[in-house]
């Protein structure tokens, strides 16, 4: 069975508590980084909504992932692409799914790795919980507490489609 | 040779086909080549940052073993390693006189001690690689650095990254390996990668004293006048004459040489306009290659070195993360035994 969460409706919460954000921070000019692949798209989506002229950055977080002595190399790693500086930028990170942080911080590790940024705000449409990490987001589009045999997984890139999974187990 | 062929499947694959060792391109099918190449694309893009380092291999220690001399590829194997985060052992070894199964079990019994977990290997003797990977301790993985006249296999994934980086792909592509290919490992490497991935035709360019007997078996035609095979040409790949390695007269002289298969300005016109250059390095100015060519604009040889760097991060992150699963494997085995 799979359910379907209101997408635009979480995408204009998102906007709401980005603009909230940026306005309280002071923070005129920021560059928006999306982690691959649903956070890439959400970054599209923000950077239109926001009306930034700038291109936004995609980051490939498998070099940073803190278990490759675990499970290896991801096969499918595609080159990261930030086409703007981050030394002293205020950013804007975003990713679909925050759960246990440990890709945040990966994906942190990345950004310091191209330069010091000035600020980074954190952006993800759905938070699970469960984090393993002190990490917590600024900006959150839902909450949501699922059951052992739920999945929540967004399609894209267009349109952007928020799903929620039973598999049955 | 073939005794070597027969086991390097199950030697440097792990048994759901990840690589674990990287010893020779025999045996390797298209998609894990793609999967090397499309890897290095990403270490491309670390290369350009102010940072070029990644966590990858922290903590890890990678011994370069060079029993035979080598600047460029061990300089930048000792860069790969480093860029991955890995502590970097590097150890010349001279080897002209001693018993050489007996000092390399000795040396690798020592390395061991120290906790490595890479080797990465160059040799005088065909297969020497092969060796050391049928004992070295299970989790260390062996990166084939060049083995006498056997195999050169990242210098020629660098290679194959180049052609794809200009040419887009493999299809229909025309390539051609010009010079003395009896001595050398990178042009075997070579024909075996550019088989695999697809390429239309490949040639070797030589006199015959300069090409191994069973030469067309390896996948290519002969061709040994070098201004009919430059015909049509998509790349050509000159190589390095090894007067070290030569025994015997099997040149005229190096003037001789460089008249009938050294390639210059006149003779890559006979090639498509937009034919690249490429050379394995060191070149020698004069002898196979023009200087006006080496440096000219469908020259990629310094494109080569570093295409070298993110092709041996590709290769040891893959092969370490081969010898990860396996380990993991093995204790999930472990666990349910």
């Amino acid at each position: 069975m799979t359910a379907l969460l209101d997408t635009d409706q979480l995408l204009n919460e998102l906007e709401a508590g980005l603009r909230e954000q940026l306005t309280s921070r002071a923070v005129t000019s920021p560059a928006l980084i999306g982690i691959r692949t649903g956070g890439v798209w959400l970054a599209d989506a923000m950077n239109k909504r926001l009306g930034l002229e700038q291109p936004f950055g995609e980051l490939d977080i498998s070099f940073y992932r803190d278990d490759f002595s675990r499970i290896g190399l991801n096969p499918r790693v595609c080159p990261s692409h930030l086409p703007f500086e981050t030394e002293d930028r205020d950013i804007i990170l975003i990713d679909d799914v925050i759960m246990s942080g440990r890709t945040i911080r990966a994906a942190m590790n990345e950004i310091f790795d191209y330069g010091r940024p000035a600020s980074i705000i954190l952006c993800t449409l759905i938070d699970l919980g469960a984090r393993e990490l002190p990490i917590q987001p600024d900006v959150v589009g839902r909450t949501l507490s699922l059951q052992s045999h739920q999945r929540v997984k967004l399609q894209g890139p267009a349109p952007l489609k928020l799903e929620l999974r039973e598999t049955g187990q | 040779m073939t005794a070597i062929a027969t086991s390097d499947t199950a030697l440097q694959l792990t048994r759901d086909g990840q690589l674990k060792h990287f010893l020779t391109l025999d045996g390797l099918q298209r998609p894990l080549l793609t999967d090397i190449l499309d890897t290095a694309d990403s270490f491309i893009e670390v290369g350009e940052r102010t940072i070029k380092k990644v966590p990858l291999l922290r903590g890890r220690t990678v011994v370069n073993l060079f029993f035979e001399s080598s600047t460029r590829t061990r300089s930048t194997f000792e860069l790969a390693a480093k860029r991955l985060s890995a502590d970097v052992l590097n150890l010349d070894i001279n080897t002209s006189a001693t018993s050489k199964g007996e000092s390399l079990s000795d040396t690798l019994l020592n390395l061991e001690a120290m906790a490595s977990d890479m080797f990465v290997v160059r040799h005088s003797q065909s297969g020497a690689p092969h060796f050391i990977a049928q004992s070295v301790t299970p989790g260390v993985a062996i990166v084939n650095a060049g083995d006498g006249r056997h195999a050169h296999p990242t210098q020629a994934m660098l290679d194959m990254l180049t052609i794809r980086q200009h040419k887009g792909s493999f299809e229909g592509l025309k390539v051609a390996i010009v010079g003395d290919v009896l001595h050398s490992r990178v042009a075997r490497s070579q024909i075996a990668a550019l088989n695999t991935l697809g390429v239309a035709e490949v040639r070797v360019i030589a006199p015959g004293t300069l090409l191994p007997r069973d030469v067309e078996s390896l996948g290519c035609k002969v061709q040994y006048d070098m201004r009919a095979g430059l015909k049509d040409l998509d790349v050509v790949i000159m190589l390095r004459l090894q007067r070290e390695r030569m025994q015997g007269a099997l040149l005229p002289s190096e003037r001789e040489f460089y008249r009938l298969y050294g390639l210059n300005t006149e003779k890559l016109a006979l090639a498509r306009p937009d034919c690249i250059v490429m050379h394995p390095g060191p070149i020698n100015r004069g002898v196979e290659i023009e200087s006006a060519v080496a440096d000219g604009p469908q020259s990629v040889i310094l494109n080569q070195v570093t295409n070298g760097i993110a092709v041996r991060m590709a290769v040891m992150s893959m092969a370490m993360s081969g010898q990860v699963a396996e380990r993991t494997r093995g204790q999930a085995e472990g666990e349910q035994a």
